[in-house]
């Protein structure tokens, strides 16, 4: 099976339809992102706190807000996320400007205490069983002793308790109840639930219609540390490469890579600022992901140019470069199509936490090869045109091997 | 050549056994060999559930404590050595300033910073002749800082083991701010466990009254059933031979506010021994409760438990010697560490919180599973449809390839989260490049009328270049991202350098010994698959 048979596209040739398409790209997210006022940044670099919650029934997001409201988190954010037959809402609420340790956890608190007043507030004493910890659970079933099994020693109740604590809370936060039991009931199938301590748990607990599946809280410095370092940690890597590609190849090749990739990084942060899509942490380890991606890509054809300059010197270098990116094109259709088969993958199965860093993925693969082609290799040839000549033979070169295998 | 085919061969089917028996050991049926899987595969806070937490430890607390005592030095033995001054105060952490210095106790005052503060460095105030500036040596506070972060570490550990958390993790965080990170697994209410991290641990040292007892009933037997006013029943370490406890004085000797260090240090006898050293207030105190003392015992009390009871030898005043006959040198080093740990040295600072419902983890789990393994059927049957009975080759190179990975993972005893599961998605679209860079090459090669063997090695030999290139460009920028980079982005460096590491071994040398193998085989002129 083959897609293409020694193509022969004149790809520098169309080099101003490549800048054409790429720049109203460029400026559609910058003007996005100065019309938006920069990017806008998860709770991770923001500061802040998140509070992932799953309800038993679709809960009424304006009801909410109204409630939330009421309990003074005026800037409460609401925002569902998974499967809308998930029932999942993501709170979060920005950092106050307070910095003491008690504000850190301060928003969590009150959260979670809307959420309680509002999808559960239980018969008076009872503990809310789809948000107790396996401890509540161990620490009222060794008060009441459901089993009978005291007269065995307080150590030997103390372990079967909390083993069946355990396993109570495993059964309730697996899929798919995922943290949300309806009724007691439901947990008989767990081995050592006796008719007894089902009793006993329906006595001393209640089954609310929410749970709290994840919390996040980012204090003000770790925010501000993890941004620069993001920044950082992306041109550290560049000039690595830049360097690497110089000691391989020549400068105006790491260069032109390196033009490349920022070209890719700009356009796919733009595309976030476009679709309002917040920068996460794993957001910015996509966007490394791209950026070795991308380079990856301009690599292969970058070998095949730098191939073909030492066995033929007095080629037209935008005709060699045309032949390179011809003579590797299956290659790279067929790569880009598989890896993208891998991230689309991701992207649809992979789940809601790490949504943001597949879809960078999903645009990076295609943005990527596409600037391997319309801007990298373009980049050289405008070198080489400036240069003088547009012959190849800037370096006298000793032929090191035979000409094998390059049709024409 | 068939010989040296054998014995590439052999390497391969060694590194499999090898990856194989890292991943599953020697299971005797299926659900042991669940069981080693689940054991083996250590997953990340993210994946199983429990709460992180990052900290800041405000070490400036500490520098202030140890000037604020130089201070209190100095103001003494300035009066001791008549030294007049107007005015005497700390200005900042690691700053004193004197004013009103007469001219003539210039040369006292040298002397006396040189001999007894030999971590100051004294200088002129500018503008004033009788002024002086004492400041701290940038090594000095440098140390008292780095101190301060590891004694709050193992402070933290201590008490975080008290908690019977499984496999907790306390460690540096950051560059150089003093921050800790803290991984509790299973812990998804974090706020007991902030508030015991964050609590100051009492220590105190107090006289034992009688003889330790067996338990507590032989205690209050021993009293007539009724314990004398001034004193409390305290439970001892836990030995082989069970729980003893000490009758003690409730006043407490001394407290772990009144100490100022502990050392380890050998004593007179070269045994092992702890020396620890107290405040001006509490050396009084202490010299004249074991002064009244001799020979009986002392209790040191760590939240209400007593961790030993030595005897007391002789009066001790500022600087105490702890010494036994069952010291070891690690059981000194151990009691200087709790007696330096029992309280924090600098107060504690949360910066963020973590936390993963196990039932969120859960969910992860199966969804990266599902994800990763629909791209890799995804990708592998399409290797198949597109190189034929190549495309064998190179599903079988990518699967070794994974089994490697997972493999390394289990030897190096690293954690596998989310952003590892896409590193490893990562890893398998840049295997499948190199495998298609190959073919493509063998392909062209054989176009271009080479026979089967010269295609296969020449194909082999361009892309091998080409390869390298991606891989070391990709790896420098792994290397970029775990030395940088914190957290979840180290996760992911780190699958992807084991990933890319493993795809050379894979894509290169596995995959050209099948084609080889293949080769050897078949009749000449015979047609390749691909």
């Amino acid at each position: 099976m083959e897609f293409f048979h020694e193509p022969k596209i004149d790809w520098m040739g169309k080099k101003w339809y490549f800048i054409g398409l790429s720049i109203p790209l460029l400026l559609a997210g910058l003007v996005s992102m100065v019309v938006k006022r920069g990017l806008s940044y998860g709770i991770d670099f923001r500061g802040g706190t998140l509070v992932y919650v799953k309800f038993a029934l679709q809960p009424n997001l304006d009801q909410l807000r109204a409630h939330l409201d009421r309990q003074s988190l005026v800037n409460a954010t609401l925002q569902g996320y998974g499967a809308a037959t998930g029932h999942e809402v993501i709170v979060g609420l920005d950092l106050k400007t307070t910095t003491s340790t008690e504000a850190l956890d301060t928003g969590k608190r009150a959260i979670i205490g809307a959420l309680s007043s509002l999808y559960g507030p239980g018969p008076e004493g009872k503990v809310d069983f789809n948000n107790a910890s396996p401890q509540t659970i161990a620490d009222h079933l060794l008060a009441a002793d459901p089993l009978g099994i005291s007269s065995k020693g307080l150590e030997e109740a103390t372990k079967t308790y909390r083993d069946l604590a355990d396993a109570l809370v495993q059964y309730r936060n697996r899929p798919p109840r995922s943290g949300l039991v309806a009724d007691f009931q439901e947990l008989r199938t767990v081995p050592g639930a006796a008719p007894s301590v089902l009793a006993l748990l329906g006595k001393d607990f209640y089954l609310s219609g929410f749970a709290v599946r994840n919390t996040e809280i980012v204090g003000p410095k770790v925010g501000g540390d993890l941004r620069r370092q993001a920044v950082y940690v992306t041109l550290a890597g560049l000039g690595a490469m830049l360097i690497y590609i110089w000691f391989r190849f020549e400068l105006i090749y790491g260069v032109a890579a390196v033009i490349a990739t920022f070209h890719d990084v700009l356009i796919t942060l733009g595309i976030f600022s476009l679709l309002n899509k917040e920068i996460t942490l794993t957001v910015i380890a996509a966007l490394l992901t791209l950026v070795g991606y991308s380079m990856n890509d301009t690599i292969v054809v970058f070998d095949r140019i730098r191939e073909n300059v030492r066995l033929n010197k007095r080629e037209n270098f935008p005709d060699l470069v045309n032949r390179s990116i011809n003579q590797t094109l299956s290659r790279t259709i067929l790569t880009s199509g598989l890896t993208f088969l891998a991230v689309l993958s991701l992207y649809l199965f992979g789940g809601e936490v790490i949504h943001g860093f597949s879809l960078v993925l999903v645009v990076g693969v295609i943005i990527g090869t596409y600037s391997s082609i319309a801007i990298a290799s373009p980049v050289l040839v405008f070198w080489r045109e400036r240069q003088g000549g547009g012959r190849v033979g800037e370096r006298p070169r000793v032929l090191e091997r035979q000409a094998v295998g390059v049709p024409r | 050549m068939e010989s040296k085919l054998k014995g590439r061969v052999l390497v391969i089917l060694l590194v499999f056994l090898v990856c194989v028996f890292g991943i599953v050991g020697f299971p005797r049926n299926l659900i042991q060999l669940k069981d080693n899987l689940r054991s083996r595969i250590r997953l990340g806070l993210d994946l199983k559930g429990g709460t992180h937490l990052i900290l800041q430890v405000q070490v400036e607390d500490a520098v202030n404590a140890v000037t604020d005592q130089a201070l209190e030095r100095l103001r003494d033995e300035l009066k001791a050595k008549n030294i007049p001054y107007a005015d005497i105060q700390k200005t900042d952490s690691t700053h004193i300033v004197i004013k009103g210095l007469p001219q003539e106790k210039s040369s006292d005052m040298q002397a006396l910073v040189a001999e007894q503060f030999s971590d100051w460095d004294l200088a002129r105030l500018p503008g004033d002749p009788t002024g002086r500036a004492l400041t701290m040596k940038v090594s000095s506070a440098a140390n008292i800082r780095n101190q301060a972060l590891l004694q709050s570490m193992s402070t933290i550990r201590n008490r975080i083991d008290q908690l019977s958390v499984v496999e907790p993790e306390i460690a540096e965080y950051g560059q150089s701010d003093f921050e800790l990170v803290v991984q509790l697994p299973g812990v998804d209410d974090p706020t007991r466990v902030k508030d015991i991290i964050q609590s100051t641990a009492l220590l105190e040292l107090k006289i034992v009254q009688d003889n330790p007892y067996p338990s507590q009933e032989a205690a209050l037997a021993a009293h007539g059933g009724v314990l004398p006013p001034d004193a409390e029943l305290l439970p001892g370490p836990r030995t082989s031979s069970g729980q003893s406890w000490y009758l003690v004085n409730k006043i407490p000797a001394i407290t772990g506010r009144d100490l100022t260090g502990a050392e380890p240090s050998k004593d007179i006898n070269g045994r092992p021994s702890v020396n620890f050293t107290l405040n001006r207030d509490g050396a009084a105190r202490f010299s004249r409760v074991t002064g009244q003392n001799i020979g009986r015992l002392l209790a040191i009390v760590l939240d209400r438990r007593v961790v030993d009871a030595p005897e007391i030898h002789g009066q001790i005043s500022d600087r105490g010697e702890i010494s036994g006959g069952a010291f070891t040198p690690e059981k000194a080093a151990d009691l200087a560490l709790v007696l330096r740990s029992g309280a924090l040295p600098a107060s504690i600072k949360y910066l963020s919180e973590e936390t993963v419902g196990p039932s969120l983890g859960a969910d992860s789990i199966r969804h990266g599973v599902i994800a990763s393994i629909v791209g890799l059927l995804a990708v592998m049957a399409f290797m198949l449809v597109y190189y034929h009975g190549s495309g064998i080759n190179a599903d079988l190179a990518l699967i070794l390839n994974l089994i490697i990975l997972i493999a390394t993972f289990v030897y190096i005893d690293a954690v596998l989260t989310l952003p590892g599961i896409a590193g490893v998605i990562l890893t398998v679209g840049m295997g499948v490049d190199s495998n298609v860079l190959i073919f493509e090459r063998i392909r062209e090669e054989w176009r271009s009328g080479k026979a089967v063997g010269a295609a296969v090695a020449g194909g082999f030999e361009h892309a091998f270049k080409t390869i390298i290139d991606t891989h070391v460009t990709t790896i420098v920028s792994a290397a970029i991202l775990f030395t940088f980079g914190t957290g979840p982005i180290r996760g992911f460096a780190v699958t992807l350098t084991i990933g890319l590491l493993a795809n050379l071994f894979t894509s290169v040398f596995v995959s050209r010994t099948i084609f080889d193998y293949v080769l050897s085989r078949r009749g000449k002129g015979e047609a390749l698959s691909i």
